[in-house]
């Protein structure tokens, strides 16, 4: 593999305020994070990683700066769906699950976007259960779970169309110490496992320090440590 | 899990809401149902009663109603002098009353009218017809509603009459009429010796337009319409089409009110989950199309519910006396048809702007705010 070819996201230089200009949130920040490659953004409450999270994702826009993940450019509205569908996978803080709905509904859901076949998707949702072990909770409804199990769900969710970068923003935030260390390691073996580029964003130095690399973000500048 | 299961799924989470989005439609299907098919029957029944063995009616010309149209003795004798006519027969209308029975439609007939001929006498016989003074002659559904037979007393308006004579026809607006002899209801009527229409029959149907142009000429305050001709341009008609399809409009505006009212309640509670499916690869059109499914499914559930509600009311109304026959419990499949297609149509008009809500619901901005 090229080292071109390695490389998973790209931002160059990116900038993002809010508030016509007055709230400056990231200035100048640049990142490259390669294949299989376990990135930690860290910094304090409101310092800007889930902003920088969300602009590397497309769910957000850079005011400048220049970004590219898997090779597309997710300032255009088709390469953000393509890249959202196949090449992203994200797990948030409040895993975002959606309540009425199984676990196995729930990890479903990605591949009803992209229209993945039933058979397949089936056999992909088990397995995912399985490594990380949710067989058995596959026919409850969220309410029915604890916030690991939530959180376990929302990762397989995430990983249900096989993304080559995920983007996990303090998926331990709202689990207790012992929760979010098993949650962080689930991430970080699967990761391993699959060649999967993470971008963590946390406030916990322990699961930064944990990572490959780690980036601290203050005042809105990125700065590695 | 396919997308529908992910429709009831959102629908099932305000059940009540949703119940009530999609009984606003239930209601403007039921009310359309209703409405057209008691239209349609009493037009129907109507062109009926007047098309009896004839191919031209001739009434006066620009009466807004054929109640108010007067054809004089002198001018029935005029048509049937017309070359080619071989058969005019003079019809009255009007409205009578019974006690408990305030609206009982009134023909007044010669004893030659062929619906006497072709009717299916219950009691007495069509040669008596016009040969008693003071005697009506009952529809079978009217002398059942009545509770009258050949030989009793019945009350009319303010007098006494006996009857004649039952008999069924095939027309169910005549089988709940009276029927008086021409003079004598032109006599209770005050209406001297004119009559509303006149049926006629000709000896060749070619010969439509001269009888048509001939007597126009001679009698310049007429109208001679073919029976089809006059379907079209009686007034009495289009504003009975108007008013079903005003009222059924309405009808399916409050439901398509209900479904966006719904639709959008569905929407706003859910914006973030919304921006989690756009997250997780849901293009802009399938978050609209999610929502236009739902609002479909409640199309749905409303046509099913609205056709058994409306079906329902139309077999009841068939047996209310009142109704005289005007109401047609069997609906013609195009009817049917467009009616389910208002309903989804109405539906998914309602759902265009919570659908373009949640499509233009921008997953950052979304998950941003707790």
């Amino acid at each position: 593999m090229s080292e071109s070819l390695a490389i998973i996201a790209e931002a160059r230089e990116v900038s993002k305020s809010y508030d016509g200009g007055r709230i400056a949130v990231l200035r100048g920040a640049s990142l490259r994070v390669q294949a299989g490659e376990m990135v930690a953004l860290w910094g304090a409450s409101g310092s800007g990683k889930s902003t920088f999270l969300h602009l590397l994702g497309g769910l957000d826009l850079p005011d400048a700066g220049t970004i590219t993940v898997c090779g597309l450019d997710p300032q255009l509205e088709a390469n953000r769906l393509e890249l959202r569908r196949r090449h992203l996978g994200f797990v948030f803080q409040l895993h975002n699950l959606i309540p009425d709905l199984t676990v196995e509904e729930n990890i479903r859901v990605p591949a009803l976007a992209v229209g993945l076949g039933t058979a397949v998707t089936a056999t992909r949702v088990r397995q995912l259960a399985a490594s990380v072990g949710l067989t058995h909770r596959l026919g409850h409804r969220i309410q029915d779970l604890s916030g690991g199990e939530r959180q376990r769900t929302a990762l397989c969710r995430a990983l249900m169309n096989s993304p080559r970068l995920l983007l996990a923003d303090e998926p331990t935030g709202s689990l207790d110490e012992q929760t979010g260390e098993s949650v962080f390691r689930l991430l970080q073996e699967l990761a391993r496992r699959d060649g999967i580029a993470v971008v963590l964003a946390t406030h916990e130095r322990r699961f930064a320090s944990a990572c490959d690399r780690q980036l601290r973000i203050r005042d809105g500048v990125l700065t590695e440590n | 899990m396919r997308v529908f299961s992910l429709v009831l799924t959102n629908l099932g989470r305000h059940r009540l809401r949703a119940l009530m989005g999609s009984a606003g439609i239930a209601f403007g299907v039921a009310a359309m149902l209703t409405i057209l098919a008691i239209v349609t029957g009493a037009i129907g029944m109507f062109q009926q009663i007047l098309s009896t063995d004839s191919h031209y009616l001739v009434f006066e010309r620009n009466v807004s109603d054929l109640f108010f149209s007067s054809v004089t003795r002198a001018q029935v004798a005029s048509i049937r002098a017309q070359p080619g006519v071989r058969e005019a027969h003079a019809v009255l209308f009007g409205i009578v009353s019974s006690p408990g029975h305030p609206v009982i439609t009134c023909f007044g007939i010669d004893a030659s009218d062929p619906r006497l001929r072709r009717a299916t006498w219950l009691e007495g016989q069509p040669a008596d017809f016009g040969r008693k003074p003071g005697a009506v002659y009952l529809g079978a559904r009217a002398a059942a509603f009545l509770g009258a037979h050949a030989g009793e007393a019945i009350v009319i308006g303010r007098g006494d009459f006996l009857v004649g004579g039952v008999f069924r026809t095939e027309n169910g607006f005549e089988d709940g009429g009276v029927f008086l002899p021409l003079a004598e209801a032109q006599d209770y009527f005050h209406r001297g010796d004119a009559a509303s229409v006149v049926a006629v029959k000709l000896s060749d149907e070619s010969g439509g337009p001269a009888f048509k142009a001939a007597l126009e000429s001679a009698a310049p305050g007429l109208v001679a319409l073919e029976n089809r001709e006059f379907s079209s341009s009686y007034n009495s008609f289009k504003i009975l089409n108007f008013t079903a399809w005003a009222v059924g409009i309405c009808a399916f505006a409050l439901g398509g009110l209900g479904v966006a009212n719904t639709m959008l309640f569905s929407v706003f509670t859910r914006i973030r989950e919304i921006a989690v499916l756009r997250v997780c690869g849901f293009s802009t059109r399938q978050v609209a199309l999610l929502i236009f499914s739902e609002a479909a499914a409640l199309a749905a559930a409303g046509v099913v519910a609205g056709l058994v509600l409306g079906f329902g009311l139309l077999q009841v109304l068939v047996h209310v006396p009142q109704f005289q026959g005007y109401v047609q419990a069997t609906v013609r499949p195009v009817v049917l048809v467009g009616i389910v297609v208002t309903a989804f149509v109405t539906a998914v008009t309602g759902a265009i702007f919570p659908a373009r809500f949640a499509a233009r619901i921008q997953p950052a901005e979304a998950l941003r705010y707790e």
